[in-house]
């Protein structure tokens, strides 16, 4: 297997690591701003905080190992996303700063104000929004060279339908994704209330967010029918990844193994983001960038990969010992408090 | 807008982030080695105000790790955002250390996770300390690895350019370039001075205040005694970051010192402004800038006669160079009089004007890292990469940046009222009188 290769999974691994935390995290918001802005006393806001609080941190890391490795691995990425994505990513950013001083502001200074966890609920939305932007770019089109240097084309990217569907699908699938979590880690807290809302917003994101995702799919054969024609030799990941939804929808229909049925969902989001990013083969962004010529020499390539391994020899055990604490300790998970 | 704007946007938005960023990074350094020596002492006296010192510094922590992270993702992507070229370049050679920065803060994340919400899990509070190990090391290790990178631009090395292509590269020899040890070294020192100080000035203003709780006194004596002890490190490490300079970027070491022409038995201006071209009301010690740049009152000092025009850094950065060692030596004397003076009972040192002094300390402190930061930023100007890369190749091209820094200004704004009203709030509702009482009342509870 080619180095690149590695270089693009670790990396791609991370992202869909984010995809799924950052997800659980962003929903999270939105859901707990929706209850305290219906007045629904507050039946998520417990739950959500006791998941949320230990690991915002750990969340925001995923991120910023993405866009680090990207630039190791690929440096000449640097120049091309780096240069036409100056505004969407800025927005991220301030997005993702309200986010960020939530958690402590929150917690220990306005508690309930709220105006900011309305802010925040919203910036769940449009965070992940802001950043699928790259994902409608890196298809081409948007892109053209102006004397050597990239420009982006904000009005074509406005008006793209690519553009909205991909759009739409990270809003809905990160409310089915978090919705999914939550109903399960409700069920384990035995809050019996906060699992049958969790469970209702489940039900009710699932079609919009299969739907969004298929429409994908459908666009792409008129924006960039080489990745069409790619996608459709990987036909089986995609089906593979439709069982996994439809398994998902059926535990959750009938109540039971919320378990199962949050990891059957972790394989539907899988299969889909694997097979769309092999897809997407051998393109970084189509046509100017691939994999292979923007490559970093090979003692970079080395000397990262070794840093990873040895990274994730410190890092699995001590998140092991987070999610031992914190996710699957049943004190704590039930609200036996400790901190003082 | 032409590249001119948006180098010159770019410029500014880079340093207002990073100016806005280094306050709370380095207290994120810092004040984890605080709350760990706290800790430790609380348990091995079996004192609680100790313990309950760690558990309070430690909130305010939180507040300012928030931002912190946040302001450090956006400088962190702001680096690709608004300087693509560098990035492209020193991706190939610099990104090993910036990758394990990542891995530290991971680290660092994940340990003060467990910390924050395990205070009474465990019966025995050593374990709990152990908790605190990564975190100060992963604190200390962020900035051990994004100052390497920093050390990188000054010190370029690691690599060839051969017609524009980089070739024989080495990840290592790039990371241990020789700006990388006196940088380190005096980033990690003066972060745990500044947060020593920060500390100690919380428990001057508390004493001053009126409360005159045991708690708080404990508190300022062994923040002073740290302070001294970082600062005294730091001061001997500026002093062979000197020596670097004047070996390897003789251009910053002279327009630091105003030191115009190449000569031997070199001297030191202090303070004095610049009158059209010529330095004035400057005191001038004889001999000084030799001994401070080879140990050798008779050893010649490049000047900047050296160097075509262009390659010469801004002269302003004299003043900058000044008001860091002024603050630095200042701090180092108050804290070794306040020691000095517990140590023999002198009664001044308990005195308020005194401990208006050290109140003054923390702001002073901080005042120290940004010139210290701007003095070695502005310093290598007019290069990105010394030597090799300037900076107006560096910048991007797009045509919005005024547009983001107007953003990102309010943003940091916003950041700044809330993270001091937070902090305020905190502290004012819950003083340490009423926590103590609050534990004790605990305990006497579970006992019976």
């Amino acid at each position: 297997m080619d180095i690149e290769i590695v270089g693009i999974t670790v990396l791609w691994t991370f992202l869909f690591g984010y995809l799924i935390i950052g997800s659980i995290d962003y929903g999270a918001g939105f859901f707990n701003a929706y209850n305290l802005l219906t007045d629904k006393e507050h039946v998520l806001t417990k739950i959500i905080q006791r998941y949320l609080s230990p690991v915002w941190e750990v969340t925001n890391v995923f991120l910023v190992f993405f866009f680090v490795g990207i630039i190791g691995f690929f440096p000449k990425t640097a120049f091309y996303y780096g240069t036409v994505l100056l505004v969407p990513v800025s927005i991220a950013l301030l997005l993702l700063a309200i986010r960020g001083s939530y958690y402590a502001f929150e917690t220990y200074g306005a508690r309930g104000h709220k105006g900011y966890s309305f802010m925040y609920g919203l910036s769940g939305l449009l965070l992940p929004a802001s950043l699928s932007i790259v994902l409608t770019i890196s298809e081409g089109g948007f892109v053209h060279l102006d004397r050597g240097k990239p420009v982006l084309n904000y009005f074509i990217l406005f008006i793209s339908p690519l553009t909205w569907s991909i759009f739409l699908l990270s809003i809905t699938a990160v409310l089915y994704i978090s919705a999914v979590f939550l109903t399960w880690y409700a069920h384990k807290a035995k809050d019996t209330l906060a699992t049958n809302v969790m469970r209702k917003y489940a039900l009710i994101w699932s079609l919009p967010s299969i739907i969004t995702a298929s429409s994908i799919i459908y666009q792409l054969k008129f924006h960039n029918d080489e990745h069409f024609n790619r996608l459709m030799h990987l036909w089986w990941m995609f089906a593979l990844s439709l069982l996994f939804f439809v398994g998902t929808v059926l535990l959750l229909w009938a109540k039971r193994n919320y378990g199962f049925a949050f990891i059957s969902l972790i394989a539907q989001y899988a299969l889909a983001f694997y097979g769309y990013g092999i897809s997407h083969y051998p393109y970084l962004l189509y046509p100017f960038l691939t994999l292979y010529d923007s490559f970093t020499n090979e003692a970079m390539a080395i000397s990262l990969i070794i840093a990873f391994i040895l990274g994730l020899g410190l890092l699995i055990p001590s998140l092991y010992l987070l999610l031992r604490l914190f996710l699957f300790n049943k004190g704590y998970v039930k609200g036996n408090s400790d901190y003082y | 807008m032409g590249n001119e704007d948006a180098l010159f946007y770019s410029r500014i938005l880079t340093e207002l982030t990073l100016s806005f960023h280094i306050i709370y990074a380095t207290i994120g350094v810092g004040v984890p080695l605080m709350i760990m020596i706290a800790q430790w002492v609380g348990i091995k006296k079996k004192d609680e105000h100790y313990i309950l010192l760690a558990r309070r510094w430690t909130r305010g922590f939180v507040i300012t790790v928030a931002v912190g992270v946040v302001t450090g993702t956006a400088i962190g992507l702001q680096l690709t955002l608004l300087w693509p070229n560098f990035m492209e370049l020193a991706g190939n050679v610099i990104a090993l250390p910036l990758f394990m920065e990542t891995f530290a803060f991971f680290f660092e994340a994940i340990f003060l996770g467990i910390y924050l919400y395990t205070w009474d899990r465990f019966r025995n509070q050593r374990k709990h300390l152990l908790l605190l190990v990564p975190v100060a090391l992963g604190a200390a290790f962020s900035a051990v690895f994004i100052t390497m990178v920093n050390a990188f631009m000054n010190a370029p090395q690691g690599f060839e350019l051969v017609n524009g292509e980089l070739v024989n590269v080495n990840p290592i020899v790039a990371m241990f370039n020789p700006a990388m040890p006196t940088k380190v070294a005096h980033v990690v020192s003066s972060a745990f001075m500044t947060s020593a100080f920060i500390l100690a000035s919380i428990a001057a203003f508390r004493l001053l205040r009126g409360s005159n709780h045991l708690y708080h006194k404990k508190a300022l004596y062994l923040t002073m005694k740290v302070g001294l002890i970082f600062s005294i490190a730091t001061a001997l490490i500026g002093d062979f970051s000197g020596k670097y300079l004047a070996e390897y970027q003789p251009e910053k070491l002279a327009a630091a010192e105003w030191h115009f022409e190449t000569t031997e038995k070199a001297p030191l201006i202090l303070f004095g402004v610049l009158q059209e071209g010529e330095p004035r009301y400057g005191i001038s010690i004889p001999y000084a800038l030799s001994i401070l740049a080879y140990n050798n009152p008779y050893a010649e000092v490049t000047g900047l006669d050296q160097f075509p025009e262009d390659e010469i850094p801004p002269l302003y950065i004299h003043y900058l160079f000044n008001i860091m060692v002024a603050i630095g030596m200042w701090l180092t004397i108050l804290s070794f009089i306040f020691w000095l003076g517990i140590k023999r009972d002198w009664k001044f040192v308990t005195g308020s004007w005194f401990k208006r002094l050290i109140v003054l300390g923390g702001p002073l402190s901080i005042i120290a890292i940004e010139t210290g930061w701007w003095l070695a930023e502005v310093g290598r100007q007019p290069w990105v990469l010394r030597g090799l890369m300037r900076t107006a190749e560096a910048a991007t091209s797009s045509d919005q940046v005024d547009l983001m820094l107007l953003l990102f200004a309010c943003l940091y704004i916003v950041l700044a009222i809330g993270s001091v009203v937070v902090l305020r709030r905190m502290f004012r509702k819950n003083p340490v009188e009423k926590e103590l009482s609050d534990r004790n009342n605990n305990k006497e509870e579970e006992q019976t």
